[in-house]
């Protein structure tokens, strides 16, 4: 009965920007198990938006959800748009969206190949093969991802043999060499020690001259120091959406208001 | 007791069951290679064996183990490889795919001797193989399956999820992914795989009885044609394996120098099993550290 009442009270903004992605009543069924109630959102170009809330409330279904990293695990409703096109209907190309829609994940997850070979092992798949081509792109993103500086000397060593902090940065790297628009991040710091971490943020803070970034975050400093937006989920419900200032300096929700106290979770 | 007693007990019963293990292996090994290495000469290793007459060799038969070893990589590889990708990528965790997994545990448990008769009644008289490397190439297949869909299965689960994830997020298709990352992550498990199913197939003797047989014709060496029935690569020619001569020469054999040549010829079948093992590991290893940029 409670339950019910809580998830009554919600408070949605529609920011004026122009978004890169909406969705528009999204649920997410791992089998019968409902993970995620109507997530109708947002999302502005070239902002950060962060999506906070508890463990298991369903932040990471709803993040995997929106480039189609839920496919074989889920069952997703509702739309998700993008330039005018519903990209959660059957018919369109996934791999397409994947690439227009780039995911990094919690844990750093470089291949075991060269730094090299990291960044170009999509792009020769995608049939780039010229020499000149493959080297910018591979000097770009790591520069983008403020990388370049510490491995440009040996390029052609193992991804494995980078620390924690640097692997991630390769792998926002290698998300960028494939040009997206939107770039998701899942809890990308929370393995990372402080300095990494600041560096991960001072990354994101330059990509998003170019790049529409969503990111789920258990940090609600890192939230509000880079983000422009904040989402917070509550047992598979958004029930608050709004510019991040607002979200944490005056909450429209009784239940947000205790999480960004500090009250649970 | 006290739990640093029961410790104390444990570790020490833990390391008697060991140290039993040990000697056993170090006791069948020094017995093996202390009475065999004295006959293990050059001419042994490079002599035709003889039926009647003393000072035969071991040639034809330590080639013929590893032509047959060849052959039976070749045959059973690439349907492993196939087999082992479909189990830990893409199957569904329903009926279908535990009656596979089933009937590969089947396949797994059944006695040499069986998989040898049923080859012997299929390939060898059926299919009208007659004795030959072929028909033994088939039947250690059946061996060989089990054993290597099980390591390469084994060592593409252990390339992390997260390897996987990453492959798609980039746009990748699923079967690119498995072949240009899970693939190369799994290597250097795969090759150890393959290198420890090597040694079984070396050794074994009787699934080959049946289907090789237990004839060394005179075979030359400079013929390379395969079609050729006297050539050395000749498929469809019998083939007695070292194993099976070592076999033969313990339960017909009428040589006075039986016992001697049997001797060298376990020695030189341990010591070739003992390679397998170490280069296994140290390929292994090698491709290990090459993979994660520890040098
Ligand atoms: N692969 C899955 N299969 C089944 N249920 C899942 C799966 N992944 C998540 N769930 C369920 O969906 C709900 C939301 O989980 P989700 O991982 O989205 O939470 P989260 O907000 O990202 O949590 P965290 O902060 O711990 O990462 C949980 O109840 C969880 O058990
Ligand atoms: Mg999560």
């Amino acid at each position: 009965m409670e339950n019910n009442n809580i998830f009554a009270k919600t408070h949605l903004v529609t920011p004026q920007e122009p978004p890169a992605i909406t969705t528009d009543n999204l649920q997410v069924y791992y089998g019968d198990n409902h993970a995620m109630h109507d997530a109708s959102l947002s999302f502005p170009e070239h902002q950060i938006t962060a999506l906070i809330g508890a463990s298991g409330s369903g932040k990471s279904t709803y993040l995997r959800s929106l480039n189609r990293m839920n496919d074989d695990l889920a069952t997703v409703k509702g739309k998700i748009m993008y330039h005018g096109i519903d990209i959660n209907a059957s018919d369109v190309n996934v791999y397409e969206i994947r690439r227009h829609i780039g995911m990094v994940f919690q844990l750093p997850n470089p291949f075991a190949k060269s730094i090299r070979e990291n960044l170009t092992f999509a792009l020769k798949a995608y049939g780039i093969k010229k020499k000149s081509e493959l080297d910018e792109r591979v000097e770009t993103s790591l520069k983008e991802a403020a990388l370049w500086d510490e491995v440009k000397d040996n390029l052609n060593r193992s991804a494995l043999s980078l620390s924690g902090g640097q692997a991630q940065r390769l792998c926002i790297a290698r998300s960028l060499a494939i040009k997206p628009d939107v770039l998701l991040l899942d809890e990308p710091a929370s393995a990372l020690d402080p300095i990494s971490t600041a560096k991960i943020e001072a990354t994101l803070l330059k990509l998003v001259k170019k790049y529409t970034i969503i990111i789920v975050t258990h940090n609600m400093q890192q939230a509000s120091r880079i983000s422009k937006y904040t989402a917070f989920f509550h047992l598979g419900h958004v029930l608050e959406f709004d510019t991040t200032s607002h979200i944490f300096q005056e909450p429209q929700v009784p239940v947000t208001r205790d999480y960004v106290l500090g009250n649970f979770g | 007791m006290s739990s640093q007693q029961s410790n104390r007990v444990a570790t020490i019963v833990i390391n008697i069951m060991v140290a039993f293990v040990v000697l056993i292996l170090i006791f069948l090994l020094g017995d093996i290679l202390i009475t065999g290495l004295p006959h293990v000469t050059l001419h042994l290793l490079t002599s035709p064996s003889q039926s009647f007459a003393a000072g035969g060799g071991i040639r034809d038969q330590l080639f013929n183990s590893f032509y047959l070893l060849v052959l039976t990589l070749l045959i059973s590889f690439p349907l492993s490889l196939g087999a082992a990708i479909y189990l830990a990528e893409y199957a569904a965790n329903n009926w279908l795919t535990s009656l596979i997994r089933t009937s590969i545990e089947v396949l797994s448990s059944l006695p040499s001797v069986v998989v040898g008769l049923f080859g012997y009644l299929l390939f060898v008289i059926q299919f009208k193989f007659g004795f030959s490397i072929l028909s033994g190439a088939i039947a250690l297949t059946f061996f060989n399956l089990p054993l290597l869909i099980r390591s390469i299965e084994g060592s593409l689960h252990a390339v992390p999820r997260s390897q996987h994830e990453a492959g798609i997020s980039l746009g990748l298709s699923n079967w690119k992914t498995i072949k240009g990352i899970i693939l190369p992550a799994a290597l250097p498990g795969i090759l150890t795989g393959i290198i420890l199913s090597a040694g079984r197939v070396f050794g074994e003797a009787a699934a080959l009885i049946y289907t090789a047989g237990e004839s060394a014709p005179i075979v030359s060496y400079t013929n390379w044609n395969p079609l050729d029935s006297n050539s050395f690569l000749n498929p469809m020619r019998p083939a007695e394996t070292l194993a099976v001569h070592i076999w033969k020469l313990n339960t017909e054999g009428v040589t006075p120098d039986a016992v001697s040549i049997s001797a060298g010829a376990s020695a030189v079948l341990v010591i070739v099993l003992l390679i397998f093992n170490l280069s296994a590991r140290a390929i292994g290893n090698h491709l290990y550290q090459k993979g994660s940029g520890h040098k």
